[in-house]
């Protein structure tokens, strides 16, 4: 049995919209609304879905940086979601995050000495300032920067360096998960690959749990264990990557993998172009909430909200049509949408 | 052989800006042309000129800082040498560009309808009543539902995808020769992504004008591209066909961004590898690199790249690279 690092269940964030002459509240943007997974030592479990969605709200639930609605959780066996800010400080060493944009979440008036020096002072993880040196040496050989450059800004850094720099920063703290929100996407594809690979490295290196958020399918399929969908606040598929990819058990996980496009002119393959936009989270539709959407929608889907259940084997899907008879189901019995011949 | 007539060429354009520490050579010499209906990428990272270029042939960069040279000619005139009014003549109406930002690029206090009609009235002269017929004909061609209810609402109330749809519509509206799609779905989601290359196609093979199309990523290249050009440092360092290109990439920096994207269904069949990585920054341009852009950054390079700035030479059949040692077709197989 692995060990569990981080358990969420039925977390929910609602935000209040206030309005009218006294800004009382006028209704919620149900953002993330009842999200249950588990994340085991040494996994990357990834958060797909797009934007609007709630992945980055699940991220910054988990991290506490804002009060939840309601939910569950659990951070090494302990309880945080209903801790004090007080009791929760020296427990946030345990969980650190990456940024998607390595120019903002730099403070530009800190040497990277001192950014790196924050976290391991504030935890009490060095008790001589030689030590804190020492430390700081070695998190910069491990996130690969040459050690002298510790000295600089971060405005003297290009964006994949100054991302180094921000996952060095949540190294310091020792943690046990490190939350990744969309912490590639804005880097440029060779640099991106740069920091797929020093992510992978450091994940076996240090046995580090991993929450990556993203929604670039092609990434999250390289570097992932498991992978959780979600649409409109809700996961609808969770899977191992290789089940997830190669035979998905909800339909928009299908006609996302079918829309992501391929670095292989004249790729034949079946595409599901979805019709329409993502519904607002302000009032998100009854019954299956991707029933507006959905090519194979029933008269059952716009009135019951399919759960996610289990098909036996750990693959988690929220669709009614598995309990339609196998040979109806239009998801089974078909090539898997990642799968295309060459021209 | 290709035998379109070429509608574009480009040659030797180098775009400069002067800046406070010296000069920006973000265009340094690129030359290509786009024949007419035809489908042409232009790839590279950010900072490699390829939003420049694009800018360059609209003539849409602010002279000075910047400092356009080279010639680019559109159907046999050289827009580099014609007054702003007769440029402004050909802006909207024979060549016009979709911008990345579609929450940016449209004017918040006019309508969708209003938008698409400005150029249709200034171009062909019509009036305020046939510009907004043709708006709500311009909105249903872009597939965007109730042509005549969205036509009156202002952008603030579409959705992104809706917004890069009214795009396409004001870029079309006057039916160009040339689109020019400046990272037209970058800022967008996969699934609205392909709704919206899906109607380019479409519009494509419907309208007849040629596109020429600037993004990062290789996905969208290899759906849309028919030929594709690949840029590193403000130089063209390869152009194939598209196929040829991701079959056969002769150039090393070409090889290494293919390299390092993952291919989504790389789970299935195992090639879970390592991504390859091309180590290192992009040189600065604002010196002068003697050698080989790319030779910081290269593992064939010598001691020949370093010095001497390799020239674009036929390696296939419409297959040119920028590189001593790439090889030909027929030479040791690759």
């Amino acid at each position: 049995m692995s060990q569990r690092v981080l358990e969420v269940t039925d977390l929910k964030k609602h935000f209040p919209i206030r309005g009218g002459l006294f800004g009382s509240t006028i209704g919620y943007v149900y953002a993330v609304d009842g999200v249950s997974f588990h994340i085991d030592k040494g996994e990357t479990l990834s958060l797909v879905g797009e934007s609007g969605c709630g992945k980055s709200t699940v991220g910054k639930a988990v991290l506490r940086l804002f009060p939840l609605t309601s939910g569950q959780v659990v951070l090494n066996g302990q309880r945080i979601d209903d801790m004090s800010a007080g009791a929760l400080r020296p427990l946030r060493r345990q969980i650190q995050v990456v940024f998607q944009d390595p120019f903002s979440s730099l403070n530009p008036r800190m040497k990277v000495r001192d950014i790196l020096a924050e976290p391991i002072r504030n935890f009490g993880l060095a008790r001589s300032e030689a030590e804190v040196d020492e430390k700081v040496g070695s998190l910069m050989d491990k996130v690969r920067l040459p050690r002298d450059a510790v000295n600089r800004w971060p405005h003297e850094f290009s964006g994949g360096q100054r991302q180094r720099i921000c996952i060095a920063r949540a190294l310091a703290a020792e943690p046990d998960v490190i939350v990744c929100d969309e912490a590639v996407s804005a880097l440029d594809v060779s640099v991106k690959a740069q920091i797929v690979n020093l992510l992978q490295d450091l994940q076996s290196e240090l046995g580090l749990a991993m929450l990556f958020i993203s929604h670039d399918l092609a990434i999250v399929e390289h570097m992932t264990h498991r992978v959780a969908v979600m649409y409109l606040g809700q996961i609808v598929e969770v899977a191992e990557r290789r089940a997830l990819f190669g035979a998905p058990r909800h339909p928009y996980t299908e006609a996302l993998l079918s829309a992501v496009p391929i670095p292989e002119p004249g790729a034949a393959r079946e595409r599901i172009v979805l019709q329409g936009d993502v519904p607002s989270p302000i009032k998100p539709p009854p019954g299956c909430r991707f029933h507006t959407r959905c090519p194979y929608s029933m008269e059952r889907c716009r009135k019951e909200a399919p759960r996610l259940r289990d098909d036996g084997t750990g693959h988690l899907a929220a669709c009614h049509l598995h309990d339609l008879p196998a040979a109806e189901n239009p998801l089974l019995n078909k090539a898997p949408p990642t799968a295309f011949r060459a021209a | 052989m290709d035998n379109r007539p070429v509608l574009l060429e480009v040659e030797n354009l180098q775009t400069h800006f002067r800046t406070m520490d010296g000069v920006n050579r973000a265009v340094d010499g690129v030359s290509f042309h786009v024949r007419s209906g035809e489908t042409l990428a232009i790839v590279g990272e950010s900072g490699c000129g390829k939003s420049v270029t694009a800018m360059s042939i609209l003539r849409l960069i602010p002279e000075p800082p910047g400092k356009i040279a080279g010639s680019i000619r559109f159907q046999g005139r050289d827009l580099l040498g014609l007054s702003d009014k007769e440029m402004r003549d050909i802006r909207g109406n024979e060549i016009s560009m979709i911008f990345q930002e579609p929450m940016t690029s449209l004017n918040p206090v006019l309508t969708n309808g209003q938008q698409i009609g400005e150029t249709l009235r200034l171009h062909q002269g019509l009036s305020k009543s046939q510009a907004e017929e043709r708006a709500v004909e311009m909105l249903r061609l872009v597939g965007i539902p109730e042509p005549g209810r969205r036509v009156r609402e202002y952008p603030h109330q579409l959705s992104g995808g809706m917004r890069q749809r009214v795009m396409i519509a004001i870029a079309l509206a006057c039916n160009p020769k040339l689109l020019i799609a400046d990272e037209p779905t970058t800022a967008l989601d996969v699934t609205i992504q392909a709704q919206i290359l899906d109607l380019m196609r479409d519009l494509k093979t419907r309208v007849g004008a040629a596109i020429v199309i600037i993004t990062h990523d290789l996905g969208v290249v290899a759906e849309v591209a028919e030929r594709v050009v690949v840029m590193y440092a403000g130089r063209k360092v390869e152009e194939a066909p598209v196929a040829d290109l991701f079959r056969t990439p002769r150039h090393p920096y070409t090889q290494g961004l293919l390299g390092s994207v993952p291919k989504l269904g790389s789970s299935l069949t195992g090639q879970t590898s390592r991504l390859s990585e091309i180590p290192g920054l992009v040189p600065s341009l604002k010196q002068k690199i003697p050698g080989c852009v790319f030779a910081s950054r290269c593992p064939k390079a010598s001691d020949l790249c370093r010095a001497v700035p390799p020239g674009l030479a036929l390696k296939a059949p419409g297959h040119f690279a920028a590189c001593h040692y790439a090889e030909a077709e027929g030479s040791v197989a690759a």
